[in-house]
């Protein structure tokens, strides 16, 4: 493989697996979200924390 | 007796006897460093540490760098076995706020398209002649992240150590001088106009805690070479959001962190001796380290209009050049930015989340190249 090859080939696979480990994780964040949502919790004294 | 006295004078003038033009500029170098450092605030808790290192690896005779140097013991105990750059990412890591990230998660993919920089720049290196792995070195400037720049050039090219990290400091400080004018070349006035809505508190308490045991698991299955980086940056992240261990957390970020800076910052002084650093080749990686910062603005900016398009109007393209690593500079900027064309714009915390998701998206890229040059057999 001579240099442009291996350059063009990191640039493909470096960014495009960049683009897809992190939309993977990002619809992982939206599962965590959706599994443990965020409340708000009410004190014995009525006051609400978030 | 005189010829005694005639070798102690000798003795006196040794070091001025020793000094060459190269020694000169260098300490011009550093004297230089430090001026931005102590008179500008360019990164001073790098720069200076890093300027005095050049001066003192520059005073001949001197032998910091010899075998059994003090500088050279920091640089074999840390920089050489990667351990400064990880114990930093642990401090990152606890200092870092995701929560503006996994408010609105769809925002890492601008993380992802601001390291674009790292791999066109990567190509760049590669036509101007250096070997494969000095390029990689020097494309990983564009992940505007100083501790995975040292830890992949560490490795890969320990020689251009001090010109990578010294344009990598340089340049994530400058982010505020180089990128508004891509940002108002590549933006029309509606796009820069766009009012982004508030964020809504919408993240609980177990998902910041699930948040960097996931994406460590995750990411280290799919780029395992990257395991040390994005476990150490998300032990931080873990320290701070469990909330059971303060003391290892303000230990993370503040005495480690603190000390490790120190270490490193003279470390990497210590590579910049004159007949390693005063090379065309230097010269060549301060050109493409402000190459590469370039392209990745371009592309996220690119990449935010895309959004832009997709959401019908909602993102506002400016957040596209916060998706960099260069915490939270590139946030402030796009959030001056978009209140400079419109006053009624808060882009802050929506900048934010991309320039967190800038940071992962960086040791994710590096992450990826270090296991796609293992394969190839030249890691």
């Amino acid at each position: 493989m001579n240099d442009l090859g291996f350059g063009l080939a990191l640039l493909v696979v470096g960014m495009g697996g960049t683009l897809l480990s992190l939309w993977i994780l990002s619809l992982l964040v939206l599962l965590l979200k959706r599994f443990f949502p965020y409340e708000e919790v009410k004190k014995a004294d009525g006051r609400v924390t978030k | 007796m005189n010829e005694a006295l005639w070798a102690g004078f000798e003795g006196l003038l040794l070091g001025v006897s020793h000094l060459t033009l190269g020694h000169l500029v260098m300490l011009v170098i550093g004297g230089l460093l430090l001026y931005l450092g102590i008179r500008h605030g360019f990164e001073p808790l790098l720069l200076v540490p890093i300027g005095f290192g050049a001066l003192l690896v520059n005073i001949p005779l001197a032998g910091l760098m010899e075998k059994g140097g003090i500088l050279r013991t920091f640089y074999d105990a840390g920089v050489l076995t990667e351990m400064f750059p990880l114990l930093i990412f642990v401090g990152i890591g606890a200092m870092t706020d995701f929560t503006p990230l996994l408010e609105n998660p769809k925002i890492l993919l601008l993380g992802a398209a601001g390291q674009f920089g790292i791999f066109s720049t990567l190509l760049l290196a590669l036509a101007l002649g250096f070997t494969r792995l000095e390029s990689v070195s020097i494309g990983i400037i564009g992940a505007c992240d100083g501790p995975t720049a040292i830890y992949v050039t560490s490795r890969f090219a320990p020689h251009l150590l001090g010109a990578v990290s010294v344009a990598a400091y340089s340049y994530m400080s400058l982010v505020p001088l180089i990128q508004p004018p891509i940002m108002k070349l590549l933006t029309t006035q509606r796009e820069k106009n766009v009012v982004m809505a508030p964020v809504r508190k919408s993240v609980s308490g177990r998902t910041k805690i699930l948040f960097p045991i996931v994406a460590t698991v995750l990411t280290s299955i799919i780029a395992p070479l990257g395991t040390p980086l994005m476990g150490m940056i998300m032990l931080g992240n873990l320290l701070k959001e469990s909330g059971v261990v303060p003391r290892l957390k303000q230990a993370s970020e503040q005495e480690i962190a603190n000390v490790v800076t120190l270490l490193l910052g003279l470390s990497i002084g210590a590579t910049m001796q004159a007949e390693r650093f005063l090379k065309i080749e230097t010269l060549l990686i301060m050109v493409l380290g402000l190459a590469a910062i370039t392209f990745d603005t371009v592309m996220g900016l690119l990449f935010g209009k895309l959004m832009y398009l997709a959401t019908r109007g909602k993102i506002n393209p400016l957040i596209g050049a916060a998706g960099i690593s260069a915490f939270p500079m590139a946030a402030r900027v796009a959030q001056a930015e978009g209140q400079r064309y419109n006053k009624k714009n808060y882009l802050l915390m929506h900048a934010m989340g991309a320039n967190t998701g800038g940071q992962i998206g960086s040791v994710m890229a590096a992450a990826i190249m270090l296991s796609v040059l293992r394969r190839l057999g030249i890691g």
